[in-house]
């Protein structure tokens, strides 16, 4: 396939809002059960803004891969059926929430919905973020099942898929709260870097995990079932097209084997090792300018991933189209 | 239930395009506005296509054969670009099974491309809208037209009649029956879209002689000649004529 580079930045902006969101939610329910001092509502209010930042750019740059931006309202109308309609349902609702729960701590307007039988007050931001949690993570399935539902694309199709969606945007995002911490909330910043350190880790292991299946993959479709001629030499000497189509732009990367490598090298360099040296190195000494870099450079790294999940991807169609003259 | 489908016979296909120039012909000058190219005269033509025909050789030289593949949408009978739409632009037909593109509901996202195994849908550079086979379903309901016009495009332009066009859920139709007695298939079955377009395979007419055929078994010596004249008395196998 083609990386298609508005929605490799879709999917990473996307993933840095929900993870972030999801951190400092872990942060506020570890403070609920009094495991975590509460922070001042300040921190939790311009967080979640800034995780709307991030998803916001994601939504403008969702539109840039549209052929036909001024329709995009019809896409909410297939939910029952397509996994696009529902991201596109579920991520205005969660900036709707990260919204709302920014403003209900900016606002101070924060009253006891109810109290649990324990004693334990349940608060609106409390349940704006139990909201939110959800929403974030059904955003995570809806955005990974986009590809994990297409049966024929082999690297796609496999729940590592999803769980890779979650994992890196999860990894992002605790880093960015990491960061977000250190300058605001310093004494939290040991919290969310342990934890993006262990997801940042999980990552790896669920990412390798899918290059080591990807790299062993059999394609089910050949060029004898693509033209149903069973013989074991067919060559292609015309596709129908000397100036090429759709189909040699759109599911081709055109880059070089070594340039695909070079890529896979790159982001579990960036994304990855670079991120959980710089993240190890910060919770033992603690330093700003580090945690910039290992932000910096993992959502690079994510980049690079993404464009790789992109140029992985083999679509069965490529075989009708493997030569000129 | 109806569904309509073409049946390209790959053994009479003799690769001329001219099913593809008679697509484009008619699905550029119809009410749903013109296949868009880009420049059509540049170094780079490109364009949006219906169908296209591609060239594959068989074999190794000397046994070589060259197959020619007329490709264009197959109109699954369940159709996986279908249900991905977000919009629902992408529907199949109840009624004919025709798989179409509503171009004012599309929004041009390309999923439908992605998930169609068989690359059968094409953008419209210039509209930015997805396009695909339509099976003519602006003509084959024209009653404006004769009857025998009343077929897609492609098949009344083909000149070795390698397309048939008809329902291959009617038994009796034509194209069920070639289906049926020339081992009709289906692209990529593997994948459970089962298109409802079918490809006829390449056929060869072998004449198998026996022995038996060249050499007379009744002339075990070998020597030719008028066999000896019988007796007027003999039997004869008729017993009605003699000579």
């Amino acid at each position: 396939m083609k990386p298609a580079f508005s929605v490799i930045l879709l999917t990473t902006l996307i993933g840095v809002g929900q993870g972030l969101f999801l951190a400092l939610f872990t942060q506020q329910s570890y403070a609920l059960f009094d495991l975590l001092p509460h922070q001042d509502a300040r921190f939790y209010g311009w967080g979640s803004m800034l995780a709307l930042v991030f998803t916001m750019a994601g939504l403008i740059a969702s539109f840039l891969h549209l052929g036909r931006p001024e329709r995009a309202w019809r896409a909410a109308a297939q939910w029952r059926t397509s996994w696009l309609s529902r991201e596109v349902i579920v991520l205005p609702a969660f900036m709707g929430i990260l919204f709302l729960y920014g403003i209900a701590h900016l606002s101070g307007f924060d009253p006891v919905l109810l109290t649990l039988p324990s004693g334990l007050n349940i608060n609106a931001t409390i349940m704006l973020g139990v909201v939110g949690t959800v929403l974030a993570f059904a955003l995570f399935v809806s955005t990974g099942m986009i590809y994990a539902c297409l049966r024929f694309l082999q690297e796609w199709n496999s729940p590592l898929t999803v769980v890779n969606f979650i994992l890196l945007g999860g990894a992002s995002g605790f880093t960015l709260a990491t960061l977000y911490a250190a300058s605001f909330a310093p004494s939290q910043a040991g919290f969310f870097g342990g934890w993006a350190l262990i997801i940042t880790l999980l990552g790896l292991l669920g990412r390798s995990a899918s290059l080591w299946r990807n790299a062993r993959l059999k394609p089910k479709s050949t060029t004898q079932t693509a033209v149903g001629i069973k013989h074991p030499r067919i060559v292609q000497k015309a596709q129908g097209a000397m100036g090429g189509s759709f189909n040699t732009r759109e599911f081709f990367h055109g880059k070089s084997l070594s340039f695909v490598s070079r890529i896979k090298a790159g982001f579990l360099l960036f994304a990855f090792a670079l991120p959980l040296l710089l993240l190890g190195t910060g919770l033992t000494y603690p330093s700003l300018p580090l945690l910039v870099i290992a932000f910096v450079s993992q959502y690079a790294g994510l980049l690079a991933e993404r464009w790789y999940f992109f140029a992985e991807a083999r679509h069965p169609q490529n075989l009708y189209y493997q030569g000129i003259s | 239930m109806t569904q309509l489908a073409l049946v390209i016979d790959l053994n009479v296909c003799v690769g001329c395009h001219a099913c593809v120039t008679s697509c484009k012909e008619w699905n550029t000058s119809g009410s749903a506005g013109p296949l868009c190219d880009e420049n059509p005269y540049g170094a780079d033509p490109t364009g949006t296509f219906f169908n296209r025909v591609q060239t594959f050789e068989v074999g190794q030289y000397p046994n070589t054969e060259t197959v020619h593949f007329p490709k264009s949408c197959l109109h699954c009978e369940d159709p996986p670009c279908v249900p991905v739409c977000p919009t629902g632009a992408s529907y199949k037909r109840k009624q004919d099974g025709i798989v179409l593109v509503d171009y004012d509901k599309c929004i041009g996202c390309k999923y439908c491309s992605w998930a169609c195994p068989y690359g059968a849908r094409e953008i419209d550079e210039k509209q930015q809208v997805m396009k695909k086979c339509t099976l003519c379903v602006d003509r084959i309901y024209d009653m404006t037209l004769q009857e025998i016009d009343r077929k897609p495009s492609c098949v009344k332009a083909c000149p070795t009649s390698a397309r048939l066009f008809g329902d291959v859920h009617d038994p009796e139709s034509a194209v069920s029956k070639a289906i049926r007695d020339n081992a009709g298939y289906a692209l990529m079955p593997e994948w459970g879209t089962h298109p409802a377009n079918h490809y006829l395979p390449r056929r060869k007419t072998n004449l198998r002689i026996h022995e038996d055929e060249l050499e007379r078994v009744d002339n075990p010596l070998k020597v030719d000649g008028k066999l000896p004249k019988p007796k007027k008395t003999d039997p004869t196998l008729d017993d009605v004529t003699s000579w």
